[in-house]
């Protein structure tokens, strides 16, 4: 049984389909995120990283397609049986979303008292020992998010995101708009958080840096599909001219980068 | 060429619109009759709506009050003046001016404050990492302030009320030289159980779409700060048309033969 449990894949998405209007983001895509693995998803801005995420989360309904967590189909799901799926998740929003009526160590303690209704005494606890994992002192728990640094901030989104050990964690562009040693410090808060918690991790950057420092496996997305897949070591032998153009951060190659305005 | 198409495609906005509306509506309100509660939100908007509240309302309602006794004493005889405008007030007072000038002043202060809250919410992806968190927003963010809007908006309306009179009564003795005791008799005489149940009536509602409004605005909402500030006109000039025009429903409901 538990054999061919870790056959199942924790996240497959099959044949993902979803437009804005006629903006098509997602088509046909495809990815599997097997058990303890952490895979990143690279690819340009605008490409439809976050869409995936959100999809996947079940912020954003997709048009076709089908999307399984533990070999169970989610898509369209009734709130309250979501609800519970979304238990097994922990998200790193790529601009934080702190709740800025709250403050830190309730933010991060949210998921607990709110979820899972532990109370507040005992949720304040455990959100401080979270808050020490990613560097962060006491103090910073009684602050407001609107008093936080950029790197606080992340650092506190991670703290959120592990706070309930989530089975899946998935971090929208960690790295980006911190500086090169703050994102590397961030790389390997990630690194540890998710060995510690045995997760499973599904990242999303164009940070080529972050990704071979996070990933097991890299899988590129461009025009609404996967067009690369394969290990982390084996990207710079991959001989896909996108993948090349894109980890060297070319202006020429097969990528055009629509600068028109839509 | 074709008149008609542009006004078909307007009236399907609206249809569509009505439709997401009302579906809004539903479902916010089904949360607020479902456990869990959350008593320490609800407190707080009840705090919001209800008390920081009560200057605006006064303040209007007084000078409405007021405005009212000068106005009706201009076209008056002295001699029936002073039974008449007690009554002209008390019935103005509880029957529209404080409900209606308490909701569209709370529509200003709390639809606009909701509408921005909210929007900003959805706008920096809060709502989304409410709903990761295993949080409904509907139950969240919605439920505490249409109970809040529902049950604060009548409370405010009956201090209103008094404040009103109250108004009326600073006009007829100091100003226009009545006495004190006949204006209270003949106000009391006046108080009309179908006047006041009416004009609570229309509080409750006028609260519960100013607070649908605020929020619905502000869940919607899209783009940065500019769709915020949409967001936040959007649902002050809505509620505001739509408290004037269920005032007349209400209103028909109640005296319309
Ligand atoms: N809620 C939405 N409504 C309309 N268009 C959207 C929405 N969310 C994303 N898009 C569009 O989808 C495309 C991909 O966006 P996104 O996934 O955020 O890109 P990124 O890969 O940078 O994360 C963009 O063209 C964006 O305009
Ligand atoms: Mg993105």
């Amino acid at each position: 049984m538990s054999a061919r449990k870790s056959d199942i894949p924790k996240i497959r998405v099959r044949n993902l389909h979803k437009r804005f209007g006629r903006n098509v983001v997602l088509d046909g895509l495809n990815l599997d995120v097997g058990s303890a693995e952490s895979v990143v998803v690279i690819g340009g801005s605008g490409s439809g990283k976050s869409v995936l995420l959100k999809c996947i989360l079940g912020l954003i309904e997709p048009e076709d397609g089908s999307i399984e967590i533990d070999g169970r189909p989610v898509i369209g799901l009734p709130p309250a049986e979501r609800e519970i799926i979304n238990r097994k998740f922990g998200m790193l929003f790529q601009a934080g979303a702190l709740f800025d009526s709250l403050r830190v160590w309730e933010n991060v303690a949210f998921g607990l008292i709110q979820g899972e209704s532990m109370d507040r005494a005992q949720a304040k606890e455990i959100a401080t020992a979270k808050l020490a994992a990613v560097g962060l002192s006491e103090a910073v728990g009684e602050l407001w998010p609107a008093e936080l640094s950029g790197g606080m901030k992340k650092r506190v989104g991670l703290a959120r995101a592990i706070a309930t050990e989530p089975e899946i964690i998935f971090f929208d562009e960690p790295t980006t708009g911190l500086d090169p040693i703050m994102a590397d410090v961030i790389n390997d808060l990630i690194v540890k958080c998710v060995r510690e918690l045995g997760a499973t991790a599904l990242s999303i950057t164009h940070d080529m840096a972050s990704a071979r420092k996070i990933a097991d496996r890299i899988a590129m997305l461009y025009k609404g599909t996967i067009i690369w897949n394969g290990a982390t070591d084996e990207i710079d032998r991959s001989e896909n001219e996108f993948v090349d153009q894109f980890i060297h951060g070319r202006a020429e190659g097969p990528i055009r980068m629509e600068v028109r305005a839509r | 060429m074709n008149v008609l198409q542009p006004i078909g495609r307007a009236f399907r906005g609206f249809l569509e619109a009505t439709g997401r509306l009302t579906l809004f509506a539903v479902v916010s309100v089904s949360h607020c009759v479902r456990p869990p509660v959350y008593p320490r939100l609800i407190g707080r908007q009840l705090v919001d709506i209800g008390y920081y509240s009560l200057p605006v309302v006064g303040l209007t309602t007084l000078f409405s009050g007021m405005v009212l006794a000068l106005q009706s004493y201009a076209g008056l005889d002295r001699a029936v003046a002073e039974s008449v405008i007690p009554r002209i007030v008390v019935q103005s007072i509880t029957r529209e001016l404080s409900p209606v000038l308490s909701g569209l002043m709370v529509a200003g202060r709390i639809g606009a404050a909701m509408a921005a809250e909210i929007g900003t919410m959805r706008v920096t992806e809060q709502i989304d990492a409410l709903t990761t968190l295993s949080t409904n927003p509907h139950k969240y963010l919605i439920a505490p302030r249409l109970i809040a809007g529902l049950t604060m908006l009548p409370l405010l309306v009956l201090v209103g009320d008094v404040i009103g009179v109250f108004g009326g009564y600073l006009v007829s003795v100091y100003k226009l030289g009545f006495n004190p005791a006949i204006f209270l008799k003949f106000t009391w005489e006046n108080v009309d159980a179908i006047d006041l149940t009416s004009g609570l009536v229309k509080a409750a509602c006028f609260g519960f779409i100013v607070a649908l409004l605020g929020c619905y605005n502000g869940y919607h909402s899209r783009g940065g700060a500019q769709g915020v500030g949409a967001a936040t006109t959007n649902a002050v000039v809505s509620a505001s048309i739509l408290i004037l025009v269920s005032n007349y429903l209400i209103t028909e409901m109640f005296f319309g033969k």
